[in-house]
């Protein structure tokens, strides 16, 4: 049997479970105590099975070690233990790659002034300008040319706040969707708010032109209110909580995601989200800020056992609510086990530079929408077309086999390397993970696979919801 | 395979050949940043699959 590497594989242990995950084949089991032990010994004694058994035999019977020893050679045998990993010469990018994405900064203008704001905000650094209707078509046209032959094609509207500028929002959908229709494509937008200006109008458009919304509410009063304040310094909660309320009532729960960010000033932030969900939300994401590390809401390494034991008070939450029937959906939790991406896009992750780029309201194309305003990343227009495919080859050579701290974690095909605005803000290079997102997502991570293997492991006769 | 004792198998999963077979790339597409709502990849589902 050739040499196992341990870097193949990771275990872990939450509340009455040990789980076992191969991580090039993605195959997950549940192990017993024995079988953990072994696996323990066998890594001890670098491989050689004989004497990881004669260091347990005190402890287990010999029939029950050969039979852990059986069954774990049978799944090496079936390449679902120990599966080699590839190599990164088996990936390379494609030379020519195909545009799919586009988030468009429709507003570089914000009602509200958040103190974590990316976007300065919602100015980007720049000034408080919205995009024009002609500049958002050619966008547009730009999308569907550089989409080549990929049939689905997706616009982002983003800001600041793009319900600012609401009357190009609605135009620019009807020449999408136009455009696809021509070109036989299918184009899916999404809008992003803060709320403040939904309406009945707005609502009827959203729904009528079928439009996958992210409403953002960081959760308890006092939390949002720190944070998301309006630009005379008072808190936006009980105007935002009930209009969001309301238009996610109007849509029967359906396309959306209620997301707020924590911040070290509510480190207890589990309780966000279940205020959230006990507000009635049942599509919800939390995040945790990325903030220059002199801020005073800014992560410092000592929060982060704190940090994860607020993941595992979520996951006891979560998990009671769903076997009461009452579900509901934490993003970070959402994991397919058997239906996951494939190889190719666990490597190439967000595909930002490459799949995804960000247009500033001035039709410049950027990596992301992280990177709009900086001067460097500035890739060509939509007008022209990209210009500076250095970017574009930088980024997509930016994935995960690549990135020499990523390699040999087992989460690599999870997280893909995390994000490249994080990892060059943080670490210098698009290249170098930023650490306190790498230690968070390996924790989500542990319980989101546990929350799925619990549920595969009993009978489901309830409802979800 | 023979009946497991000790070992139960959720998943049976082949990823590494999908290096061949996937990256049609008509999947949605994901960001890794906390501002959006960050489509980390492995949360995602593969509608092919």
């Amino acid at each position: 049997m050739t040499k196992l590497n341990f870097n193949n594989i990771h275990k872990f242990s939450f509340d009455d479970l040990k789980i076992l995950i191969d991580i090039s084949s993605g195959s997950v089991h549940v192990i017993d105590q024995i079988s953990w032990d072994f696996l323990e010994q066998l890594e001890i004694c670098e491989g050689d099975w004989e004497e990881a058994s004669s260091k347990l035999v005190d402890k287990y019977k010999n029939q029950e070690l050969n039979e852990v020893v059986r069954e774990l050679q049978g799944l090496i045998t079936n390449k679902l233990l120990f599966t080699p990993d590839i190599k990164d010469t088996d990936y390379q990018p494609s030379s020519n790659p195909v545009v799919k994405a586009l988030c468009l900064h429709i507003a570089h203008d914000c009602n509200l002034r958040c103190g974590y704001c990316f976007a300065g905000t919602g100015a980007f650094g720049g000034d408080r300008s919205l995009m024009t209707q002609e500049i958002g078509e050619r966008a547009i046209d730009f999308l569907f040319n550089a989409s080549q032959n990929r049939r689905h094609v997706e616009v982002d509207f983003f800001g600041g706040e793009p319900l600012l500028n609401f009357g190009v929002v609605k135009e620019l959908v009807a020449y999408g969707n136009k455009k696809a229709k021509e070109l036989n494509k299918v184009i899916k937008f999404t809008l992003t708010t803060n709320g403040v200006l939904l309406n009945k109008e707005v609502q009827e458009f959203l729904d009528e032109n079928n439009m996958s919304v992210v409403l953002s509410l960081d959760g308890r009063k006092e939390v949002n209110d720190k944070m998301r304040p309006f630009v005379n310094g008072s808190g936006s909660y009980e105007i935002i909580k009930d209009k969001i309320l309301q238009f996610v009532k109007n849509r029967r729960q359906e396309d959306y995601y209620v997301r707020g960010t924590f911040t070290r000033h509510n480190l207890d932030f589990a309780a966000d989200v279940i205020h959230l969900a006990e507000l009635g939300f049942k599509e919800i994401s939390l995040e945790p800020v990325v903030a220059d590390p002199t801020l005073d809401y800014a992560f410092k390494d000592e929060d982060l056992d704190y940090l994860k034991e607020q993941y595992e008070v979520l996951t006891h939450y979560y998990w009671q609510r769903y076997v009461k029937g009452q579900g509901f959906n934490f993003f970070h939790f959402n994991i397919d086990l058997g239906h996951g991406p494939c190889l190719p896009k666990r490597l190439s992750g967000c595909g930002a530079g490459h799949e995804y780029l960000a247009v500033s309201p001035q039709g410049d194309l950027y990596p992301c929408h992280q990177f709009v305003g900086k001067p460097e990343y500035k890739m060509g227009h939509v007008l022209t077309g990209i210009e500076n495919k250095e970017v574009s080859k930088d980024f997509q050579n930016s994935h995960v086999l690549n990135k020499e701290e990523c390699v040999n974690c087992w989460a690599r095909y999870y997280c893909s390397g995390g994000c490249h605005a994080n990892n060059l803000a943080f670490g210098g290079s698009l290249l170098k993970p930023y650490k306190i997102g790498c230690e968070l997502q390996r924790k989500r991570l542990e319980c989101a696979i546990f929350l799925q293997v619990k549920k595969h492991l009993i009978s489901d006769n309830f409802t979800r919801y | 395979m023979e009946k497991q004792l000790h070992i139960r198998t959720i998943n049976s999963q082949k990823l590494q050949k999908t290096l061949k077979t996937g990256g049609c790339g008509e999947c949605q597409t994901s960001c890794q940043s906390a501002c959006k709502t960050s489509c980390t990849v492995g949360n995602q589902v593969c509608k092919n699959n």
